[in-house]
């Protein structure tokens, strides 16, 4: 078996007799564990659910019960609930929670057969672009240990790249999928909001929270997104559509992309940005697919990173009052009052970036304040929305850098939380819109990947991955895998 | 000075819905602690609420049945705050878009008074759980069934001016939801809870004192009690010079005073805000016609009913239509007789002092409607005495048998045979000389004791005016 195989390629094997899942699932768990320490992608393993999920999916086999999804592995972001399994979200708070339940999202790939073979590294609560933010250590990115993966899907970012897994679900609140894909260098999709279940997804910010694929191509994302996505009514922002292109995925793949496309590039995006070649090479390629670039304006870019702090922030505030030590989780020792066991807890259980949301969105949400940060911020959210509707009207997807440059150094931006939030501004204005955008590997800096966004109009998922698609035939900056620490030493 | 009373209630009113408001938790009142709290209730990480639309429905028959404005478009949002009984760290309410709007209920008075009391709004919001503080000492338990139990908190405008107006509009209001099905009206479960706003104002003063609030009042004779100890509390402060301060207050029964709870500052900051996991509530007219189709008699309509059509006095008609069970109950036992008067004097007599006695729910009633109907149909064409008719009631109320089975098989039927009657009537006419000299001197209470003979000699079976009329012509 290939060590970056696809997960069509896995699932090709699988049919071909050439591996069980048995077998293919010990692989990866083995690969894993040896390699654990290097990234320390992994806050659990699951061998053991791996292994049992493994042997059911070959007997499925062998009863001749199998989809494209049956024995093959992958991970999960240690923020969706699974039954049985630990669920930290990163946090000290959530060390000892085992769910009850599983996320939707846990549930459909579960259905489908899919092996989970353990939960990935993220920033706590996913308030983070770095990963450095996780109680359970900082990841390091496989292309380079010493700067980030992103974050804060950054152990499902860097497992993907380091191919410890196939494939990882992620999750996206201001850039959580896009900014780690990109940084190492692999394929991760933001769907349209409403698109895939949040139930069982651990809340950040309610209103912009968006399950994902994060995978090693787009052929790879689409497959995976055909069985997270779904109407859910559980989940009562879960939008119900029937789209017939993604039903087809398992079964066909991505649909060709109709026809030769206007793809905009946002100039406030590209002002100044230090992978300017990378990017024209890029727009070569587009127009070599047959589609026409212009030149778009989307002139409430620079508010976004406020607004969403000021949103992201307050939901924050509110979404983790539930962690409380009352009921589960982290609970301080001999609590002498209410109040004592509220403040000790939460003061314990929580670190310092999740305090600062947590008191940035109280203060936005006060009396006397919720007018001129909580009401603003909705408003820039809506300005910057329609900047979107208004671009959508004269092209049919934007095409836009990920982040303002490739990886950046453990511990460089840690202390000017500002200049970290800044490495989101490419991301958050698609988030605030709730459309749906994916990060695809376009090139390399400094030897560190470098990913392009395709942003599309809500619930045109088949169009920026029909195109991703496209680029990926004409390009191998996603068939690239870095020079691993275990491979060198071999 | 003359002071004057401001009132305003705060209803909340538990909606009888299966489940709760955001989860498919029961909502049964009396399971062992949290055995009816699921994730979604216990504030699990990632669990979400979502909206049962049969809370929706009783929300706006409520508002259909004040002749409230009902909001097509209303908002979910948080109230947050820190609390042991509230999992989420925030309640979900609704705050500046309620469901229902502007409404009226129209209140009746001991003294023959009828006014109408303004329904500012009211919204739907989750219940929170209990706190058990003495069971365990030192510490305090967590009970979460009751959690996101659905709530209509039905806010009053301040129009109330007596402690008896609003404890007669807390009583309509109890009416009301039971009528409407939406509420199963126990107070001793909780199932209302009121919170009163009190102020007091100089006579003729415009603008309000400062308030008061008493929380959780959850008895209409509670309600009472509770006002009038805060009005003399309030004019007391005030005409001793001092100033009332905005606090919440306890009320105590044991010792009818109010406590302070927490003063103002104290006052917490709730940071509402719209609740991103439930989207805008959307409903359309078509769904809200459909509801108001389903509109029972309301207790305006049926009391009117019974005052106008049935010729009922005031006091009988208010105090049938108060409770629908009651009424229903009557109104079969009118459609079996036709005689309203009677059919109401028995309701509001025996029926309801056996009742009373065996603590049984008129729907539960050992005797029928149907029943009483043929025991007043056998009273009215002379089959039954008063006097039978209540051992016959008895006979039904024991389960012993159908009305003229019983009638026959406890011989209750009156001696209407003149013939047979008569020859008693004669035996005892001989046996009282002296009696029958009196009477004929004009001595009528004499005539009692002779009726009261041939009542005992017929054991009750005979008709007292035929009985009167025989001794008359005989004397």
């Amino acid at each position: 078996m290939e060590r970056f195989a696809t997960l069509r390629q896995l699932s090709q094997g699988l049919a071909d007799g050439e591996y069980s899942s048995a077998e293919l699932t010990a692989a990866y768990i083995q690969r894993i564990e040896a390699e654990r320490a290097a990234t320390n992608s992994f806050i659990t393993i699951d061998a053991d659910g791996a292994a049992t999920a493994a042997r059911e999916a070959d007997e499925a086999r062998a009863a001749g019960n199998t989809g494209p999804m049956t024995g093959v592995p992958m991970a999960h972001k240690d923020i969706f609930c699974t039954s049985g399994v630990l669920t930290t979200c990163g946090s000290k708070m959530l060390h000892n929670f085992v769910a009850p339940y599983d996320a939707t999202v846990v549930t459909r790939l579960k259905g489908a057969g899919a092996v989970n073979l353990g939960k990935t590294n993220m920033d706590e609560f996913a308030m983070g672009s770095s990963n450095e933010n996780s109680a359970y250590g900082a990841v390091g990115n496989p292309w380079d240990l010493q700067k980030v993966p992103g974050g804060s899907s950054g152990g499902s970012g860097a497992a993907v790249a380091a191919g410890l897994t196939p494939a990882a679900t992620g999750t996206d609140t201001g850039g959580s999928i896009r900014q780690p894909a990109a940084f190492c260098g692999i394929t991760g999709l933001k769907p349209t909001y409403g698109r895939v279940s949040r139930y069982g997804m651990i809340a950040f910010a309610s209103s912009l929270d968006q399950a994902g694929p994060m995978t090693r191509d787009a052929e790879d994302a689409a497959l995976l997104l055909s069985y997270m996505a779904g109407f859910d009514q559980r989940d009562s922002t879960s939008a119900y559509r029937e789209d017939a292109w993604l039903h087809a995925v398992p079964e066909q793949g991505l649909p060709a992309v109709d026809g030769a496309l206007t793809i905009g590039l946002p100039a406030e995006y590209y002002n100044n940005l230090g992978i300017a070649d990378q990017f024209a090479e890029v727009r070569r390629v587009m127009e070599a697919l047959g589609h026409t670039c212009k030149e778009v304006g989307l002139p409430h870019t620079d508010a976004a990173i406020p607004a969403y702090y000021v949103i992201a922030g307050a939901e924050a505030s509110t979404n983790l009052s539930r962690y409380d030590g009352v009921r589960f989780g982290h609970r301080c020792a001999s609590p002498e009052s209410l109040q004592d066991l509220y403040e000790r807890s939460r003061s314990e259980g929580f670190g310092a970036e999740v305090k600062r949301r947590i008191l940035t969105g109280t203060y936005a949400l006060s009396v006397g304040y919720y007018d001129a940060y909580y009401v603003k911020a909705l408003q820039l959210r809506r300005l910057i929305a329609n900047d979107f509707n208004a671009a959508f009207a004269d092209c049919d997807v934007l095409l836009a850098p990920t982040t303002p440059g490739p990886a950046f150094a453990r511990g460089q931006l840690t202390k000017d939380p500002v200049a970290m939030y800044q490495q989101d501004k490419f991301t958050v204005p698609v988030s605030l819109a709730g459309l749906p955008a994916l990060s695809m590997p376009c090139g390399f800096a400094d030897g560190l990947p470098v990913g392009a966004q395709l942003i599309g109009p809500a619930f045109r998922e088949d169009l920026i991955l029909g195109l991703a698609r496209d680029y990926q035939r004409e390009t191998d900056w996603h068939l690239q895998s870095p020079q691993l620490s275990s491979e060198k030493s071999s | 000075m003359n002071w004057e009373p401001v009132i305003g209630l705060e209803i909340h009113v538990q909606l009888a819905t299966q489940s709760k408001i955001f989860s498919g938790a029961s909502t049964a009142f009396g399971a062992a602690p949290n055995a009816q709290a699921c994730a979604i209730d216990l504030g699990l990480p990632g669990v979400l609420p979502v909206l049962n639309e049969k809370a929706v429905a009783m929300a706006v028959k409520f508002g259909l049945a004040i002749g409230a404005e009902i909001n097509l478009h209303s908002i979910f949002d948080r109230k947050n705050y820190f609390y042991a009984d509230l999992p989420k760290g925030y309640q979900i309410s609704q705050f500046e878009t309620p469901i229902v709007g502007r409404g009226d209920i129209t209140i009746h008075l001991d003294d023959g008074t009828s006014r109408t009391v303004g329904v500012t709004r009211a919204h739907l919001e989750e219940d929170a759980g209990k706190s058990v503080h003495d069971l365990f000492p030192g510490q305090t338990g967590i009970d979460l069934n009751r959690t996101g139990t659905p709530l209509l908190e039905v806010v009053s405008e301040p129009d109330m001016r007596t402690a008896a107006e609003a404890a007669a509009y807390f009583r309509q209001m109890h009416t009301l939801v039971r009528y409407l099905k939406i509420c199963d009206g126990n107070l001793a479960e909780g199932s209302m809870r009121c919170d009163a706003n009190v102020s007091v104002r100089p006579v003729g003063q415009e603008e309000f004192g400062e308030r008061t609030e008493i929380k959780n009042i959850n008895s209409f004779r509670f309600v009472e009690r509770a006002i009038n100890f805060e009005i003399e509390r309030h004019i007391d402060v005030l005409q001793g010079g001092g100033t009332i301060e905005r606090e919440t207050r306890l009320y105590d029964p044991d010792r009818d005073e109010t406590r302070s709870m927490r003063g103002k500052e104290m006052s917490e900051d709730y940071r509402y805000f719209p609740d991103p996991d439930l989207l805008p509530l959307s409903i359309s007219q078509a769904y809200v016609d459909e509801i108001a189709t389903t509109l029972p008699e309301l207790p305006e309509a049926r009391r009117s009913r019974y005052r106008e059509q049935l010729g009922l006095p005031e006091y009988d008609a208010d105090w049938l239509s108060n409770d629908p069970d009651v009424a229903a109950y009557f109104d079969a036992v009118v459609d079996a007789t036709g005689n309203a008067k009677l059919s109401g004097n028995w309701v509001m007599g025996d029926l309801s002092a056996f009742l009373n006695r065996t603590e049984t729910s008129i729907t539960d009633s050992p005797v029928s409607a149907t029943q009483l109907g043929q025991l007043i149909a056998r009273l009215e064409d002379d089959t039954l005495s008063s006097k039978t008719a209540k051992t016959l009631f008895e006979g039904l109320w024991e389960g012993n048998g159908e009305v003229d089975d019983l009638i026959d098989s406890l011989g209750l039927a009156q001696m209407n045979d003149a013939g047979e009657l008569e020859t008693i009537v004669d035996q005892i006419l001989a046996d009282n000389p002296d009696q029958v000299e009196q009477l004929r001197s004009g001595k009528n209470k004499v005539l009692g004791f002779f009726v009261g003979q041939v009542m005992k000699q017929t054991q009750g079976k005979a008709n007292p005016q035929q009985v009167n009329e025989l001794i008359r012509s005989k004397v």
